[in-house]
């Protein structure tokens, strides 16, 4: 590597604005980046990554401004330089991943064409070139069927193969520096390691210098040559990656490191003649014609967490649909402590529809923006429990209390008026406020910051210990189901694979399915990816379950 | 904020919090301000348009209200000669009957506005509420109000207008000493009827968009009704959209009922309107008389100065920033 300095950032200062003031989103950072090196941005939500990320192409968001510092990007520096001299670079030299890669790509357009507008936008090359050029590309990241792949739509292709392609798009000029926001956040952990895999070998064979911007430490532990840490727009910590992992100096960043030590307490097995909270009989269910569950069975015990994991599209989200009755099932039956219920929740009684609860992965859209917290979580107490006036009230501030979120702070003010975190809480007290006997909770912690999920995690746990709640937990993240779970369902193409107590689950002999799931987990080693890579190549496994 | 997308794992978060309980000096800086701060000071950041609109639509409603006081003689006093010259006396003239133009303009202001506000009302509750209605059942319930619709808005406004009216009137006509206000009543509901299916379409459009949300889930599997579920969940949701189209629709009611006046089957005489006052003078402007333009130039103010308002809002409702 040499010691070229490709982008020399120093002391950016960038405002936000809100209402009629200006508040600083990044406080003044250094940042230097050679040829061919790849550095991992890190932090929370709102620590200013992708802020910055931006700011390397001397763009900022609308409603921000860059108040401070330079940016030089090869010796010109961009926050000064006219807009034409940066578009000139941009798509050029600077390329730009987004995170969603199907938001990112225009429908209406085929993936070649798309591919070749930047390069024949800067006259690098034809249409033609370029469209040779792109399957060559296709073919080096692994798409499947490089030649065809290009002619189609975005939605005929998966999300990895799209990510995929969106990175061969960033490539297509042969860049110097190419910016990925959080390049697999939206993926499963299958399709993951795919796209992972074909960025670092992008990176690798061009020698372009890349900032990865991204909230997973273990992914990050993967691609980064370097890391820098940010909180609240300033850098906490900067090191190589190697070191930054086995020996991080700041306590944030230790903290970061430790959250996914959480586990949950070990619960005592269900006595043998215990009747499950919930049941699943041999369930199939169907979208119209589309069959989505064939014959899904599984029991819930009281006090106790189940964790239904699976890929998108696995029927994880179905099978909740069934339980809540959203969806009738074609067969099968769900029993509520040994009683059958109507399977349409229009002709469930009061009782029926207050002993299962919900709560969602957007606590954003779960919530009434309308409404304050106070009427959120008093609505089912007075519609359930029939109280009102001071008595509602008492239970509201009962409520808040229990999910530790003061209730004078709280009460009065509307959802847009609190973090991520707090929010998700609200919707956990919206639940309890039912008084129910169990609990759906519906991918709960992957819109959250690791240490904010830890919390809801941490939270869910205490509030089953006390309340003896059975959860039905979906995800698809193996950590979560690894702090929290007492049995594991894994589901795939609608179907149960494998269940059981989680202490097997996560021992061999496995089924293939789970396996594939199981080493699919990034984990904070560095070296973990490239040895994946190696020992499925020796055994001849695919790297995914979509078709390559 | 300074994201707008809506994904979550993206949105810039001003605020982290590690333990809830502690987030409170990090919470946003809204919570503290009352609501009231909040409205003056979007009164204060109202660009000029907006204040000429509001001003101006200000001194009509206060010349409607005051009409009585301000109007120097009666509405449908015949004061003097026929098509006199503005004069000391008669400050824009009389009319082709002798009625003086300026007391006519004034009672205009009341009747004109408050029968388009009236039927304004009634289309945007009757419209409102079918389409929030359709939004949230969806299915046949939808299908047949959507298709209803479709067929009154393949039917272009004004002639449907004219056809109703003209066998309301007819209808109205043959009845034994008829109240002059049921030919007001049969306008104000037909124009209500044919407003209100732009009015549905709107709602429902907005309802739509509401009601695949999770909280409207979250409510029906409470066991919510049908009511509470519009009331409480959608319509709080869906009202900034809904009170622009207000505006806007105001105006084109307004026009219509001008324009239904002036071809005689509107605002029946002797009431003073400004659409059948333009179409009664209308032989002066060929002397080059300007008279019959003060009812059209009332009109036209009060649609521009509506819509300046309602610009406004729109551009506050959609969370721009210039």
């Amino acid at each position: 590597m040499s010691d070229d300095i490709l982008l020399k950032m120093r002391g950016v200062k960038i405002d936000g604005k809100t209402g009629d003031d200006w508040l600083p989103i990044i406080k003044g950072i250094d940042l230097d980046l050679r040829r061919g090196e790849v550095l991992g941005l890190i932090g929370e939500s709102g620590a200013g990554k992708s802020t910055m990320g931006l700011a390397a192409m001397g763009y900022v968001r609308g409603g921000c401004r860059i108040s401070g510092g330079s940016v030089e990007f090869d010796g010109i520096d961009l926050a000064k330089a006219s807009e034409s001299k940066r578009r000139a670079l941009r798509g050029k030299r600077i390329a730009y991943v987004a995170q969603s890669a199907a938001a990112s790509f225009n429908p209406a357009h085929r993936l070649i064409d798309q591919y070749s507008e930047a390069p024949v936008q800067h006259s690098v090359m034809d249409k033609n070139a370029a469209q040779e050029d792109a399957v060559d590309l296709y073919r080096r990241l692994q798409l499947p069927n490089p030649d065809e792949i290009g002619f189609r739509y975005p939605h005929q292709v998966s999300g990895g193969q799209l990510q995929r392609a969106m990175t061969a798009m960033a490539m297509s000029c042969r860049p110097d520096l190419i910016i990925f926001d959080e390049p697999t956040t939206a993926l499963d952990v299958t399709t993951q390691i795919e796209v992972l895999a074909a960025i670092r070998s992008a990176v690798e064979q061009f020698g372009t210098a890349a900032i990865y911007i991204t909230h997973d430490l273990a992914v990050v532990a993967q691609m980064a040559d370097r890391i820098m840490v940010l909180r609240y727009g300033d850098l906490v910590e900067e090191a190589e990656t190697r070191t930054m992992l086995s020996a991080p100096t700041e306590d944030y960043t230790k903290s970061l490191w430790a959250v996914r030590s959480f586990k949950a307490s070990a619960k005592p097995l269900p006595a043998a003649d215990a009747v499950p909270v919930v049941s699943l009989r041999n369930i199939d269910a169907a979208y119209g014609p589309v069959p989505v569950l064939h014959g899904v069975s599984f029991d819930i015990y009281k006090g106790r967490t189940v964790a239904v994991v699976g890929e998108s599209g696995s029927g994880k989200s179905t099978a909740a649909r069934v339980i809540t009755g959203l969806l009738p099932p074609s067969a099968g039956e769900v029993l509520f402590n040994g009683k059958a219920l109507p399977p349409n929740f229009k002709r469930r009684s009061k009782d029926q529809l207050r002993q299962a609860q919900m709560i969602y992965q957007m606590a954003d859209t779960a919530l009434n923006p309308k409404q304050r917290i106070r009427d959120i979580i008093g609505r089912p107490v007075e519609f359930y429990l029939g109280l009102k006036g001071r008595a509602r009230e008492e239970r509201v501030r009962e409520l808040l209390a229990l999910i530790e979120m003061e209730p004078d702070t709280f009460a009065h003010r509307f959802p847009g008026e609190l973090s991520g975190g707090q929010k998700q809480r609200i919707g956990i007290a919206r639940a309890l406020a039912a008084d129910p006997e169990f609990i759906i909770c519906d991918e709960v912690t992957s819109a959250l910051d690791q240490l904010v999920a830890e919390g809801i995690l941490r939270l869910l746990d205490r509030l089953q210990g006390e309340l003896g709640l059975a959860y039905m937990f979906i995800t698809h993240d193996l950590a979560t189901v690894r702090a929290i779970a007492d049995e594991v369902v894994v589901m795939q193409h609608g179907k149960v694979v494998e269940q059981g107590p989680k202490v097997e689950m996560f021992q061999p002999p496995h089924h293939d399915y789970t396996d594939l799931l199981l080493s699919s987990v990034p984990e904070m080693d560095p070296d973990w990816l490239t040895n994946l890579l190696d020992e499925r190549a020796r055994e001849g496994k695919p790297l995914s379950t979509e078709g390559v | 904020m300074t994201d707008t997308t809506n994904d979550p794992t993206t949105v810039i978060d001003p605020i982290a919090d590690p333990s809830a309980m502690s987030a409170d000096a990090a919470a946003p800086r809204v919570a503290q301000e009352s609501a009231w701060i909040r409205i003056s000071r979007a009164f204060r950041n109202a660009p000029l348009t907006a204040w000429f609109g509001m001003i101006t639509i200000a001194i009509y409603i206060f010349v409607a209200v005051f009409a009585p006081i301000l109007a120097p003689f009666g509405e449908r006093e015949i004061v003097g000669a026929q098509f006199e010259e503005p004069n000391a006396q008669y400050l824009l003239g009389t009319d082709n009957l002798g009625r003086d133009m300026l007391s006519r303009l004034i009672y205009a202001a009341r009747n004109t506005v408050g029968i388009a506000l009236l039927t304004t009302i009634i289309s945007f509750l009757l419209g409102g509420f079918l389409g929030m209605l359709a939004a949230t059942l969806s299915g046949w319930v939808d299908q047949i109000l959507s298709r209803i619709v479709d067929v009154l808005m393949s039917i272009p406004s004004l002639i449907f207008a004219l056809l109703a009216l003209t066998v309301a009137n007819t209808w109205i006509g043959r009845m034994d000493n008829p109240s002059p206000w049921l030919y007001t009543a049969a306008l104000i509901i037909i124009m209500a009827v044919l407003d209100s299916t732009r009015v549905f379409r709107l709602t429902r459009a907005v309802a739509m968009n509401i009601v695949v949300m999770d909280y409207v889930e979250a409510a029906r599997l409470r066991g919510e009704g049908l009511l509470y579920i519009v009331r409480k969940e959608i319509l709080p949701n869906a009202t900034a959209p809904l009170i622009a189209e207000f505006g806007l629709r105001f105006c084109f009611v307004f026009l219509l009922i001008s324009a239904l006046s002036f071809l005689g089957l509107g605002v029946q005489p002797p009431t003073a309107d400004w659409g059948s006052m333009v179409r009664d003078n209308a032989t002066l402007i060929s002397f080059g008389v300007a008279v019959p333009l003060y009812p059209a130039g009332a009109i036209a103010l009060l649609t521009v100065a509506v819509n300046f308002v309602v610009d406004w809002m729109l551009h506050r409702s959609s969370g721009l920033k210039d």
